[in-house]
């Protein structure tokens, strides 16, 4: 077992897909020599050489455009966008052309593309470097979205979605590239697959569904509601599109109560899909409304007063007073 | 070679005497619209043959085919326009939606498609349907989408032409990592052997981000890609003076690779620069834009009306200036064919409009249920379960169903 962070989790997934197969490369703004501004690729452009980590010109359009020409050819891009604002220049060819190249192709063309994204507030960043867009990715067909919450999964996650026929939007909680867990090198295979929820603590009362940087939020929110004499369970959603319902239903029916987590603005959310699925599936076990607890609906605001933005610990503990007063 | 060219261009002028900061506010008026009436501006570009079908040469460019490659551009050409006049006629019978017209482009696509070899790869834009032709596609195949039946029915490994590309420039990226993969292939190095991939798109796509990027990273990678725009003087309605200030060719050196620009009605001069920027970029030496000076005879779609927006007078003058007439007065004026030969050619021609004509009309309509299956290659539960349902609601509506709407 090693101690690593969430970062080097992702940089270890990242070398051990590109020794895996030769078609793996790394393309993004800074990725090479610096390693990306994470440090993320850190060390792998010196292994791996430059026609394999490549540092792109500063045009995010132009990282996935060519990512897909490339793709056409057979290889497998991973692009990284710098920060989570700066992925929109390229939003159309991921959109009309990465999203709907299988479709549109009866089926043919392949597009095993993953688009790496931080996202995600709370690091004092300026504007356009804190934001949670993973909506508008989940909203398109074609695209499958996943983001990580912990170093073990950023490792796995991240090879399974360069693994992926289809193309994998790949959201990395930014404030948690540092927190840490042992992972098992050696292992063989993934603890679970890329489309499946975790259940990180079993409850009873109320469930907390979260993904990304909300997941170590909603686990220090359940250990403090045990204060309060609540049992929360908490699960980590880990994939946005398609959502695992089957594990999300099972916890609600055991729970009967749901409170759902993400920095994302409020409305059109990805809680407002899990809402309405749960309350479609699960509406004879359900004793409160399924609540939302998210960013508001304003831009992201300056980083002075994110904090308050951001759901944390008592915003959470406070959604779930809620469902526990119905 | 220098021609004369009495329309359709923008003039070649200084565009820092336009734009210096100070000037009186009328000075940055957008430049005139291009119109017959205005003065005869030198347009250079490369010719092999003239509107009135005169062989002539040029000093870096040459034609080494014979004869009987010219006949076999010609019933290219021919081919190209019937099956485009049937698609037309196909959509203004309500058997297609929309048609996108190549008329007047025939030369700059001819010319470039049967430049590449069997390796190399074309993406188009929506118009390519004369290069569709010239890798072999089915024809019946480009009308699926025009129809509304598919958006691609052929494989783009089959005949290494890819699926039509709608939004515009948005292929030219595709073209430039695709060229990227053939570098880290090691298929470059050869100028007959190698590979290299052509991108098409128009003047209007040269406005483009996404066109300018690729031309920064096929510059900087030095991928062996070859832009060719076909500069057809129309964005739909717009002239193509709202797209430049100086001709679209000389943009290339800005990003540092060659730019040349050709009579895009002149097949031979077409293929010659085509090929030449092909072999380049087969051996290693990087990109080329190819700036195919044709002109949009017909409307943009069925559905546009260039009357609102264009005099007929234009039309006139390049009508004269016909990619298909000028090589068959050269056939006629060298005796290289005879009247059995264009006979042949017509004849062959409607048999194919013919042939498309009734493979279209016998189009299957689709089954939305079919489309569930492929938006994944690993497919969702939540796609499982709408097809399910959707066929549940479907069969509802079927004779005898219990409780059928």
């Amino acid at each position: 077992m090693t101690k690593i962070s969430l970062g080097k989790g992702i940089n270890l997934g990242l070398r051990r897909a590109m020794e895996n197969d030769p078609k793996v490369l790394v393309m993004g703004e800074d990725i090479g020599k610096l390693g990306g501004v994470f440090r993320v690729t850190d060390g792998l452009q010196k292994d791996f050489g430059e026609d394999r980590v490549i540092d792109t010109p500063l045009a995010e359009s132009g990282i996935v455009g060519t990512a897909v020409g490339l793709a056409l050819r057979g290889y497998r891009p991973v692009c990284e966008i710098q920060f989570d604002g700066f992925v929109f220049p390229a939003y159309d060819q991921i959109i009309n052309q990465v999203a709907k190249m299988h479709f549109r192709s009866m089926g043919k063309l392949r597009m095993p593309i993953v688009i790496r994204i931080p996202f995600g507030g709370g690091i004092g960043a300026v504007e356009h470097h804190s934001e949670s867009p993973e909506a508008l990715f989940a909203h398109v067909a074609g695209l499958k979205v996943v983001s990580c919450g912990d170093p073990v999964d950023a490792y796995w996650m991240i090879q399974q979605a360069i693994a992926s026929d289809d193309p994998v939007i790949f959201f990395e909680p930014k404030r948690r590239y540092h927190e840490k867990a042992e992972l098992d090198e050696t292992a063989e295979t993934a603890p679970a697959p890329l489309h499946q929820a975790a259940v990180r603590r079993e409850g009873t009362d109320a469930t907390l569904f979260c993904y990304g940087p909300m997941v170590k939020t909603c686990l220090q929110a359940a250990e403090a509601a045990l204060e309060d004499g609540h049992s929360l369970e908490v699960v980590d959603l880990r994939t946005i599109s398609p959502l695992d319902l089957p594990t999300i239903f099972a916890s609600v029916k055991k729970t009967r109560r749901a409170v759902v987590v993400h920095e994302a603005p409020l409305s059109l959310g990805p809680a407002a899909e899990l809402a309405a699925r749960v309350t479609e599936e699960c509406f004879y076990h359900l004793e409160a409304p399924v609540l939302r607890v998210a960013g508001f609906d304003t831009p992201y605001p300056p980083s002075r007063v994110e904090e308050e933005y951001l759901p944390d610990l008592d915003r959470v503990l406070d959604g779930v007073d809620k469902v526990m007063g119905y | 070679m220098t021609e004369t060219v009495t329309s359709g261009g923008p003039p070649d002028q200084n565009p820092a005497e336009s734009t210096t900061p100070g000037l009186a506010p009328e000075t940055f008026a957008p430049a005139q619209a291009p119109s017959p009436e205005q003065p005869s501006e030198e347009v250079e570009f490369v010719q092999l043959l003239t509107p009135e079908g005169e062989r002539v040469e040029h000093p870096d460019y040459s034609f080494d085919l014979d004869d009987d490659a010219i006949k076999g551009f010609y019933r290219d050409m021919v081919m190209v326009r019937r099956i485009d006049t049937e698609a037309t006629a196909l959509q203004r019978q309500g058997e297609l939606g929309i048609w996108a017209s190549l008329l007047g482009q025939e030369a700059a696509q001819i010319g470039s498609g049967r430049a590449l070899n069997e390796r190399d790869m074309v993406f188009p834009t929506y118009r390519e349907h004369g290069v569709a032709w010239c890798q072999g596609v089915d024809p019946l195949n480009l009308l699926g989408l025009f129809r509304g039946v598919d958006q691609g029915a052929w494989d783009p490994r089959d005949n290494n032409f890819h699926l039509y590309t709608i939004v515009i420039g948005a292929q030219t990226l595709h073209a430039t990592g695709y060229a990227m993969g053939q570098q880290r292939d090691g298929v470059i190095g050869d100028p007959e052997n190698g590979e290299a991939t052509i991108a098409y798109f128009g003047d209007g796509a040269s406005s483009q981000g996404d066109v300018n990027e690729a031309f920064i990273y096929a510059s900087v990678f030095n991928a062996p890609v070859v832009f060719f725009c076909q500069n057809n003087q129309w964005a739909i309605s717009e002239p193509i003076d709202r797209q430049t200030r100086i001709p679209l060719y000389q943009r290339a050196a800005g990003f540092g690779f060659p730019g040349v620009r050709v009579d895009g009605n002149d097949v031979l001069a077409t293929y010659a620069v085509t090929q030449a920027a092909l072999r380049r970029a087969r051996e290693g030496s990087g990109p080329t834009l190819v700036e195919a000076y044709t002109y949009r005879m017909g409307a943009h779609t069925t559905s546009d009306d260039p009357t609102k927006y264009r005099l007929t007078e234009e039309l006139e003058h390049w009508k004269l200036k016909d990619p298909i007439e000028r090589v068959k007065a050269y056939l006629i004026r060298t005796g290289a064919s005879d009247n059995d030969f264009f006979d042949s050619v017509e004849q062959e021609a409607d048999g194919i409009a013919a042939n498309l004509r009734q493979g279209c009309l016998s189009m299957p309509d689709p089954e939305l249920t079919e489309m569930f299956d492929r938006v994944y290659v690993e497919q969702t539960p939540q796609l499982v379960q709408q097809k399910q349902d959707f066929a549940a609601y479907a069969a509802s509506f079927s004779v005898g169903a219990e409780g059928s709407h």
